[in-house]
């Protein structure tokens, strides 16, 4: 019995986002599908791994996950080095050391940071302030300039800072994070202020501001998937390429941080927060994610590998 | 479900009778259209009607029940291919997997380890729901005292995974008032097979090598007059997979009968941490059943967390009753944490006051069941409400100090709190996994 295969027709697809600079570009985005649905439309580009380097060393993080980077962690160059060794396909450097309570570096001092990194590596990087929106729109300017040329993703604009961050981007032909917390009228909204200062639209990735498996997954879940119907079906605000930041989230839970001991129910703490962090990419990328910020190099792994299967077309 | 009025309306008599309590048909085919009136109440219906009507207004994916008892589940009856459209119904259920060819002793071992496999999520006791038997040695015998010693040391339903009719026969001698998932019918043992599942009344998976021949099957299985059918396209790798269940909820909520009912998916793949990640496919995209092979909670726990989130109501956040909560033996000298009622914040915190083991009072603030920091910005997690919370719920008669620590993520809303409510307010850690160590620095 020959059954009719069922296929929507979308009339648009996900802006194409590419980032860094010849040779060495990685593009995302692109889609014209349902996440791997490959019988219905186009999806050219996989979904990427980006993993973190921080300028400063990690307080919170469990042991499993700062073994990997022993030795590198007070040097975010040499992290970026291990990084790619590991297989990231890009580097996200995270400036905490401007955070305020932290040692609230100058923008001199972060832009020479990125510098360092940027020097270091060829994969893309993308570079994301200390999450205190006054003091990011005060670095980004200076880390923007001094990577001018290296087409990085800066981030994370909100409605609070986007002006600095998207004439940052501008001046440097550099891209943006525009962030909104799982709200997708906040994302357009959004997405409208950039376009609206200049920066094109295909410059532009949408950050839901996720939660982990467990700790609201579900509403980014929907968020995104809800994002891309949108982008399929025509809204040229809603069609950007989306950016999970999974590791931030995953290992603060507390499936990813309670030693066997404290937990001994829950089965190897090293398995079971590695999953913790593959499972949250991985079900962001059947909801339409497409770059990935991740932690360990287990994860980037697996998560790779479980792409590559799925990167194989599936046509009737 | 999806009739017209005037769809209906041409199947019934039309003679106007009133019997249905309607003054005229059409009034009846009104009503039915917008499910205030059942069609028994017409007697009048002929029974080729009945059945056009039945089969026009049946879900478009079929109820199908594995097992008896408490254990039981239930799966299909889904109506969307996304969850924001309304919300899944039937969690997948989690089978774990024994063969025959393990030796009784580890087919026990196995099965006791699967029957530890609950977790407590958010007040909820979270399991994984069915034991699986291979047939891997082939042999009927085998696999009769397999299904014997796994029904024997568990309360799971069972699947029963052997394609040779021979040896689902024995089991079913053994296992049928269990009711379990005979797993299952294919091209060459279709006949037999669904004889069996008629036999023993127990559901039945249709495997076909693709969504072609598994059409073809399912309709000849409906056409023997079964119809608890579980279905399998037969794809093993995670992508191909993933095409096949798309397809068969699409189709079935189109309304392509063969395709009506609930599916089951395999997480086989050789390595073991990709058959985990592949399991978390299934569970997004429609599986109603996942077989893993892996009892390890440290794989397991990451599925019931996933199955958790992906079939919560997105329409209704799990709230707890704001009220004043005792953990262990509090005495009037014991802290007071205050936090929102939504129920993953509010067991966060239980379960870390719990693991510091000092008792401890819980006040979970109404904020329509969201978290704090959501609370915060929508401004319904406030000094005010905390305050009322304070002088309401009764916590001041139980304790003899007057501080409270409230979560580190708002600690700016500490100055007018203690401004409004004169209690001191200390500032907790901002994940409440610090909360033990806040205690021997701050408070003991
Ligand atoms: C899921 C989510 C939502 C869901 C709500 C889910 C729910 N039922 O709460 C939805 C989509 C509805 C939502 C909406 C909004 N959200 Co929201 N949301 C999130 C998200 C992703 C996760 C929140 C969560 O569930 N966390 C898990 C729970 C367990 O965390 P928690 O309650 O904070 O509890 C932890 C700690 O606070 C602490 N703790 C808790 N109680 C106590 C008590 C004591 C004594 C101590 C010591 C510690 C402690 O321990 C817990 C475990 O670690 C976060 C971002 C993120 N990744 O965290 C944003 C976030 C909370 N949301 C945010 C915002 C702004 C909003 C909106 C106002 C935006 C909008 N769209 O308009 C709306 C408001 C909704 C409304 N009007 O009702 C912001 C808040 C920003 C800020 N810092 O003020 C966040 C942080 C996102 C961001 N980075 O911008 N959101
Ligand atoms: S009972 Fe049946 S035949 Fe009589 S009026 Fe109602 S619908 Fe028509």
């Amino acid at each position: 019995m020959a059954v009719t295969i069922a296929k929507e027709r979308w009339t648009s697809k996900v802006n194409e986002l590419v980032l860094g600079a010849e040779p060495n570009v990685v593009k995302v985005g692109g889609d014209a599908t349902l996440p791997f649905l490959f019988f219905e439309g186009e999806m050219p580009n996989r979904p990427v791994v980006a993993l973190e380097v921080l300028d400063m060393e990690p307080e919170d993080w469990p042991d499993i996950l700062k073994a990997p980077f022993e030795g590198v962690l007070g040097d975010p160059a040499a992290w970026a080095k291990k990084n790619v060794e590991y297989g990231a396909d890009l580097v996200c450097l995270r400036l905490v050391s401007a955070h305020p309570d932290n040692k609230n570096a100058s923008p001199e001092e972060c832009a020479k940071t990125a510098k360092a990194v940027a020097d270091a590596v060829n994969v893309p990087l993308i570079i994301i302030g200390c999450g205190v929106e006054e003091k990011d729109a005060e670095i980004m300017p200076a880390v923007g300039e001094a990577l001018a040329g290296k087409v990085a993703l800066l981030g994370c604009a909100t409605p609070n800072n986007y002006k600095t961050i998207t004439a940052a981007c501008m001046v440097n032909g550099h891209s943006i994070v525009a962030s909104s917390p799982l709200d997708i009228n906040l994302a357009k909204q959004l997405n409208i202020l950039i376009t609206e200062m200049g920066l094109a639209a295909n410059r532009i990735a949408i950050d839901p501001l996720v939660g982990a498996l467990g700790y609201g997954i579900e509403y980014a879940y929907s968020i995104m998937e809800r994002a891309r119907l949108g982008a399929l079906t025509g809204d040229k605000m809603l069609a950007m390429p989306v950016i999970c930041f999974v590791g931030q989230e995953a290992w603060k839970a507390k499936e990813a941080k309670a030693s066997n001991d404290e937990t001994p129910e829950w089965g190897d703490q090293t398995r079971r927060a590695i999953l913790w962090e593959v499972m949250t990419a991985v079900t962001f990328a059947q909801a339409s994610g497409a770059i990935m910020v991740m932690r360990h190099p287990e994860s980037c792994k697996q998560f790779k590998a479980h792409i590559d299967k799925m990167m194989e077309p599936v046509k009737y | 479900m999806g009739l017209t009025g005037l769809e209906i309306f041409k199947q019934l008599p039309k003679t106007n009778c009133k019997d249905c309590g309607q003054p005229t048909c059409l009034a009846f085919a009104m009503a039915l259209a917008s499910g205030k009136a059942s069609l028994d109440q017409c007697p009048h219906v002929s029974d080729a009607a009945k059945e056009a009507l039945d089969s026009a207004s049946a879900p478009p994916i079929a109820l199908v029940k594995v097992g008896t008892g408490e254990k039981a589940i239930d799966l299909g009856n889904e109506t969307v291919l996304f969850r924001h459209d309304k919300r899944f119904e039937h969690m997948t259920g989690i089978a774990v997997s024994v063969c025959d060819t393990m030796s009784a002793d580890e087919i026990a071992a196995k099965v006791d380890q699967i029957n530890k496999l609950v977790f407590d999520r958010v007040g909820q006791v979270h399991s994984v729901n069915l034991v699986a038997v291979g047939n891997g040695s082939g042999d009927a015998g085998k696999f009769a005292e397999a299904v014997k010693v796994a029904a024997g040391k568990t309360e799971f339903p069972l699947v029963l995974m052997s394609e040779d009719p021979a040896a689902i026969e024995k089991a079913l001698e053994i296992a049928a008032a269990r009711k379990p998932l005979v797993c299952g019918a294919n091209a060459a043992n279709v006949e037999a097979m669904t004889n069996l599942a008629k036999k023993f009344d127990v559901p039945m998976v249709v495997r076909g090598a693709d969504l072609n021949e598994l059409a073809a099957l399912v309709e000849k299985v409906v056409g023997m007059g079964f119809k608890q059918i579980v279905l399998d396209s037969g794809a093993r790798e995670v992508n191909r997979v993933l095409a096949d269940q798309t397809q068969i909820r699409r189709q079935a909520l189109k309304r392509f009968r063969p395709f009506g009912y609930p599916t089951i998916a395999f997480a086989d793949n050789e390595d073991p941490v990709q058959a985990v990640v592949d399991a978390g496919v299934y569970i997004a995209k429609y599986a109603a059943i996942v077989v893993i092979k892996s009892a390890d909670p440290a794989d397991v726990l990451p599925l019931i967390t996933l199955r958790l989130n992906i079939y919560t109501d997105p329409q209704k956040p799990i709230a707890v009753e704001p009220k004043v909560y005792e953990i262990g033996n509090v005495t009037p000298d014991s802290p007071v944490y205050v936090t929102t009622n939504f129920s993953l914040t509010y067991f966060c915190v239980a379960g870390d006051v719990e693991t510091s083991r000092v008792p401890g009072y819980i006040l979970p603030v109404d904020t329509d069941g969201i978290s704090v920091m959501t609370g915060w910005a929508a401004g319904k997690f406030t000094p005010e409400k905390i305050t009322e919370m304070l002088q309401t719920s009764g916590i001041a008669d139980k304790v003899r100090h007057r501080k409270v620590i409230i979560p580190g993520g708002v600690a700016v809303l500490s100055g007018k709190l203690q401004e409004l409510s004169g209690w001191e307010v200390l500032v907790g850690p901002r994940e409440s996994a610090g909360i033990a160590s806040f205690l021997k620095q701050r408070w003991l």
